[in-house]
């Protein structure tokens, strides 16, 4: 717990002034709004004496001797130098209450600034491996609900987290100077008020904590609901569902209000200890005034005390709320570092082969797992040899492992065992921007950015010419209807490409893929939205226009790999076949069973729209 | 990848945007007293009895220190203190056992009425959310086609949140803060006319400033929150396509861009803040300064003997009195920067109330039909008759209002359009003069490009949408006179997109039919051929789901989905898109499991895949929402037109 508030102190950074004054600030407000009510006091005491006596100091309090020791004697200019000092603390309080409150939000804003930032590099620092253990949910929840939660404790630690001890101790040093015995009051009080708000604090915390849980399933019940409508509709089960979603609601309604029936004592106890301040202070307090003629204890000590005391109470409450709000924001800060600490499993050798040959491509005795506890290899000892500019297509299953495969090329992983080489180089040995810049791969669940469709070709090349762009594009069969846009190229993509079809979507992720100029091309699914004839075209073109390019092609179709040189059958993550179509279908069960499946009566498979299968 | 429960309005802060419709409130209280009338009153009166027990001491402590002051005096004059104590201690302790009386009623009334409160407030979120939910259940699938669903959401998280907010505290507070407002102008009022014009000058200076800063902040928490959404919204898109990121080396540049929306929210969100921070600082202190004037005011008033102006009728100002006004000019100024805190909340608070209220107001799903489902048995003569017990016959009863006669049809799946035109939003037809007839038993397909008006052909048939013309038969009953429920439960559907509820895999089957036994399910599953995964799972049967069926391939999602259908045994199925989640191979192992659910039964169904639909009867090729094509498989090969192209991928439809 300690380790992670120490790593996120860390990015404070060039905030550290501010996070320093601002509890300095606060302090001093402090220090003055606790001086007000005794000044306050000390001027009550006088006028009550001098009220009394007519003019004659009976027995002045003792500012008053130093006050008239600059000759000011008479009663409304005594009055008038207390008011002045009374209004100086108020505005010094003031100023300084202020400047706490802007270092506080510069502090505070600055500090979120910096975990944003070191969370969202750290992001960007992860290898697939990582990726996957993060969903991409959780990253942005971490980037954002997080993050402000921390903020927001941030905030109340260097400010009012600093304020109430402060408040706190003040006022009873204050307490005990003004009102002497009478400050045993609060021997009484404090102990009853920290015993029930700890109690109580520990009471419903778990029980919150539990009802939390449940809440967020109850939500969760609901979403599925929403999503399963047409379900819910059809089997006419909306009664069932109502009766289902009843029971969860009451039992979460009945455990919250378990634990706030006990949240309710936390008023009642609050007022339990002022009412006893103010009772003893009326009794107690009289009693001294007019037994001990004002000498013990005076007036104004009677409404120092009071004011006192409230300030202690107000400052423990204020406490026990910061404990409960810290304490909860905690688990985000333990999710946050959870990110900052996660090493990229996957970094640059220290002196990096800078340059990638060609496009050979040898896998030697290649087994491979996800992560470390998978029981399971994804891929068993995989050996093949590709010579560059050869077209290879990979078929198999869902869950064969055919992507795989092809990740270990441009190390988005690395093989568990075994070596994979790209130009005869070891791609652990490689720059992995020069190897991940040789080795495209149009992923299988690809994604567009918000931007023109030219921002976002220039992803694959920044430096990129409208022509190379559009060659791109018409290798990729997308020229056409980009050209049908009204803006052509400056057509604008929506966040995640929802204005373009599924089929526009993969030949703009295939041109953006070539505009690498790639000694690897791996096309991963990438055509499956593409209607059988433009799938051809485009391979055609591939064909033609980059024959020195590797093209790895994985489809479901047979259609989209029967002529490449070498097809790859993947089962299980084992190869189980390898050879030219007349090949396989001469000597492998599976491929004859793919094919006959989807060619049922001598025909070819065809898909008419967007096949949106994936894995 | 699922998405998460996302909130679309981002976090509640700054000024809410809209006005909110009158009479909301009134609503919430109406609601409140629907469901808890006694508690409510009883939580109003212990308020109002806490509230006064909270601003009373002032005025006790006003006469606790009147009596120090002449007990002192007494001593003054030469009296002993023995004396001054005998004579006022008494009267002291008589006001401060009153005190206590009152501190004793308000500590009880402060206890009941918050666990009170805590009782009522879950009570009443759960009453709410129940409403919600029921009525969300009642409404027509085009909610839920023109509402995305993280707003749908939103009123079960936010608005509730919301709500919550506005019933536990905002009321409360607003009653107790008022109350103690009147409580103290009354007592203020009692003892010093004068001294309580000091004290109403304070609180206009507070509430200027609170405008004039808080005015500030709200423009800039605006910004803040545009600054925020731009980021929010960057991340997102980023972390969603982190695995191109890194594909196409793009780090840096992201870092880089991430960096300047990083930067631009700091700055906006420090503005922001300062506003905010600063606002509390400065008027606490205007509350000192207040303190000063009044303490000023008060001892020029007391010294020079300005007679008093007051409603206890006493003659000149006492110190006493000074004094009780700097408490209660402070439980003065609290409560009216309370009161303006609340006053946004409780605009927040009914904002998500008004959500809610317009979930609620939503017009239901109408249905007129009067025609139902009935289990029947059949006598030698073929005539039907109406029977308590399943059967296995289902018959459609049809009274007929005329001459209050009842018809029995047998169930049997005959399903015609007869020149159907439909569109989902007014003067757009999607679909244009369809007519087709499906017989009892027979498997009728659909093809065409996304759009074509495949599945909205379906959702005619089950009336998730109503006709704009035409006639839909079902058994030779007008679909419109059934009622919907019956009409559904004789429907089966299979979608693409398998919804799965959290629960074991049995409860999945079973929702196909409640009161279907462990054999049934489990027949059922061996018909839709996945019983064999199934008993492979670790708990078999008994293996829990959860809403996105994870640790299940999409393909066994499925087979548990048509495994769900089957178990209800309905005559009539539809399936959208069912298989094309599962890759070919798998695919063949399905079908077998789909033919033996297809046999005997009506079957819609709607495929990408045309080896899917290869050996329908009858195969509908539609276009822009009209039926171009149809026939079987060969004769459409042999009509060489848009199905052939398809066929032979010469055709692409996008």
């Amino acid at each position: 717990m300690f380790g992670n508030i120490k790593r996120l102190s860390k990015c404070i950074g060039e905030y550290k002034k501010s996070s320093i004054l601002s509890p300095i600030f606060v302090m001093i407000e402090v220090i003055m709004e606790c001086l007000i009510p005794f000044f306050t006091a000390d001027l009550i005491t006088y006028i009550e004496f001098y009220n009394r006596s007519n003019g004659q100091n009976v027995n002045p309090p003792q500012l008053i001797d130093f006050i008239m020791s600059f000759g000011v004697t008479n009663y409304l200019g005594i009055v008038g130098v207390y008011c002045a000092i009374l209004l100086v603390l108020a505005v010094l309080s003031l100023t300084f209450g202020a400047l706490a409150g802007i270092h506080c939000s510069r502090a505070s804003c600055g500090f979120a600034k910096n975990l944003r930032k070191e969370l969202y590099s750290s992001s960007q620092n992860f290898s697939f491996e990582n990726i996957d253990k993060f969903s991409t949910s959780s990253l942005v929840t971490r980037l954002t609900t997080d993050v402000t939660n921390v903020q927001q404790s941030f905030m109340m630690i260097i400010r009012t987290a600093v304020r109430s001890p402060f408040m706190f101790i003040f006022s009873i040093v204050m307490a005990v100077i003004r009102g002497g015995v009478m400050a045993l009051v609060f021997v009484v009080v404090i102990p009853i008020l920290l015993f029930g708000l700890i109690t109580i604090a520990r009471k419903a915390m778990p029980i919150f904590r539990k009802v939390f849980k449940k809440y967020d399933t109850l939500n969760a019940s609901v979403q599925e609901n929403v999503h399963g409508m047409r379900v819910v509709k059809s089997f006419v089960r909306e009664e069932h569902e109502t009766k289902k979603f009843e029971n969860a609601s009451s039992d979460v309604a009945n455990d919250f209000t378990r634990a706030e029936k006990i949240l309710a004592f936390n008023s009642p106890i609050m007022q339990l200890c002022m009412y006893i301040v103010m009772v003893s202070v009326c009794l107690l307090g009289s009693y001294l005034i007019i037994s001990s003629n004002s000498v013990v204890f005076a007036i104004g000590d009677f409404t120092a005390t009071l004011t006192y005391g409230m300030q202690i109470l107000m400052s423990l409450m204020m406490l026990s709320m910061i404990f409960v709000m810290t304490t909860m924001s905690l688990e985000s800060a333990n999710r946050i570092c959870e990110v900052l600490d996660e090493k990229p499993t996957i970094e640059n050798p220290e002196n990096p082969v800078m340059i990638v040959e060609n496009g050979d491509i040898e896998y030697e005795n290649v087994s491979f797992k996800y992560s470390q506890r998978a029981e399971k290899n994804a891929l068993t000892n995989i050996n093949l040899s590709i010579k560059s500019g050869q077209t290879v297509g990979i078929i198999g299953g869902t869950g064969s492992s055919k992507s795989s495969l092809i990740q270990l090329l441009p190390r988005l992983y690395d093989a568990t065992e075994g070596v994979v080489r790209v130009g005869g180089v070891d791609v652990r040995e490689y720059d992995i921007e020069v190897l991940r810049d040789a080795v495209s791969i149009v992923l299988q669940k690809n994604v567009l950015f918000s931007g023109t469709i030219k921002d976002n070709l220039r992803w694959g090349n920044e430096n990129a010419t409208d022509e190379e762009m559009e060659r791109a594009c018409m290798l990729a069969q997308a020229h056409d209807f980009v050209m049908s846009f009204p803006d052509g190229y400056d057509h604008y993509v929506e966040q995640g490409g929802t204005n373009l079809s599924g089929g526009q979507k993969q030949r703009l992720c295939i041109a953006r893929a070539i505009l690498k100029r790639p000694k690897i091309l791996i096309l991963d699914d990438s055509t499956s939205a593409v209607d059988t004839r433009t799938d051809a075209l485009i391979r055609k073109a591939m064909k033609e226009e980059i024959p020195d390019t590797t093209k790895i092609i994985i489809a479901q179709r047979i259609s989209s790999v029967e002529e490449a040189d070498i097809i790859i059958i993947l089962d299980d993550g084992q190869i189980n076949g390898l050879g030219s179509h007349e090949f396989l279908i001469e000597n492998n069960e599976i491929y004859r069973d793919i094919y006959t499946s989807q060619t049922k009566s001598s025909s070819k498979e065809t898909s008419v729209e967007g096949d949106d299968s994936n894995e | 990848m699922n998405k998460t429960v996302k909130n679309p309005r981002g976090p509640v802060m700054g000024r809410p945007q809209k006005k909110v419709k009158k009479g909301t409130f009134g609503r919430v209280i109406k609601y409140l007293f629907k469901f808890y009338k006694g508690p409510i009153i009883l939580v109003a009166i212990c308020i109002v009895l806490s509230a006064i027990a909270g601003a009373s001491p002032s005025i006790f402590q006003q006469t606790v220190l009147s009596y120090v002051e002449d007990a002192l005096t007494m001593i003054s004059g030469d009296s002993s203190t023995e004396n001054a104590l005998a004579a006022y201690f008494p009267l002291i302790i008589i006001t401060v056992s009153i005190l206590i009386g009152i501190y004793v009623i308000g500590l009880i009334a402060s206890f009941i009425y918050t666990r009170t409160m805590a009782k009522v407030t879950q009570g009443f979120l759960h009453k709410m959310r129940t409403l919600m939910f029921s009525k969300m259940q009642k409404l027509p699938i085009k909610y839920f086609d023109t509402h995305t669903h993280g707003d749908i959401m939103s009123h079960y998280t936010n608005d509730i949140d919301t709500l919550r907010q506005l019933v536990s505290q905002s009321i409360p507070q607003m009653i107790t803060a008022s109350i103690t407002i009147i409580t103290v102008v009354c007592f203020m009022l009692y003892m010093s006319v004068w001294m309580t014009l000091v004290v109403i000058v304070g609180v206009i200076a507070i509430t200027i400033v609170t405008k004039v800063i808080g005015g500030g902040g709200a423009k800039y928490f605006v910004r803040q929150q545009i600054s925020l959404g731009k980021a929010e919204g960057y991340i997102e898109e980023m972390m969603n396509g982190q695995k191109v990121v890194k594909v196409f080396n793009h780090e840096d540049k992201s870092k880089a861009e991430f960096e300047k929306l990083n930067d631009q929210l700091c700055q906006d969100a420090t503005t922001a803040n300062k506003y905010a921070n600063t606002l509390m600082p400065i008027i606490n202190n205007i509350g000192h300064i207040l303190y000063v004037l009044i303490v000023f005011v008060g001892i020029i008033l007391v010294v020079n003997k300005v007679p008093n102006l007051s409603f206890s009728g006493s003659e000149f100002l006492q110190i006493a009195t000074v004094i009780s006004f700097i408490g209660m000019s402070k439980q003065f100024t609290n409560n009216i920067s309370q009161l303006s805190q609340q006053a946004n909340a409780i605009i927040m608070g009914l904002a998500g109330a008004e959500r809610i209220f317009e979930l609620l107001d939503e017009e239901p799903e109408a249905d007129e039909g009067y025609v139902t489902l009935v289990n029947a048995t059949e006598d030698e003569n073929g005539n039907l008759k109406e029977s308590e017990k399943r059967t296995g016959i289902w018959a459609w009863k049809h009274p007929h209002s005329a001459d209050g006669s009842v018809t029995y049809t047998r169930l049997c799946g005959d399903v015609r359009l007869n020149e159907v035109d439909f569109g989902y939003v007014e003067n757009k037809i999607v679909l244009h003069d369809v007519s087709l007839y499906a017989e009892p038993g027979q498997k009728i397909a659909f093809v065409g490009a996304t759009g074509a008006g495949k599945t909205t052909i379906t959702n005619l048939i089950n009336r998730f949408y109503d006709i704009a013309d035409g006639k839909i038969r079902y058994d030779g009953i007008n679909i419109n006179k059934i009622k919907k429920d019956d009409l559904r439960r004789s429907l089966g559907i299979v979608l693409q997109d398998v919804n799965l509820f959290t629960g074991t895999v049995m409860d999945n089957i079973r929702y196909g039919k409640l009161d279907a036994t462990d054999e049934e399910c489990i027949a059922a599953a061996k018909l839709a051929n996945a019983h064999s995964f199934i008993t492979m799972l670790p708990d078999g049967y008994n293996t829990m789901l959860n809403g996105s069926g994870s640790g299940l391939s999409q393909g066994q999602r499925q087979l548990i989905s048509i495994a769900r259908a089957a178990v209800a045994d309905p005559p009539v199925m539809i399936l959208d898109e069912a298989t094309s989640s599962i890759d070919t191979r798998t695919e063949s192992i399905v079908q077998t499991g789909m033919d033996s659910l297809m046999k005997g039964r009506t079957v819609f169904v709607i495929a990408h895949r045309l080896s899917t639909i290869k050996n329908s009867d009858v195969i509908m090729v539609l276009d822009h929402g009209r039926i171009i094509e149809r026939g079987s498989h060969d004769d459409l090969i042999a009509q060489r037109g848009k199905y052939y192209q398809l066929y032979t991928g010469a055709f692409e439809l996008e």
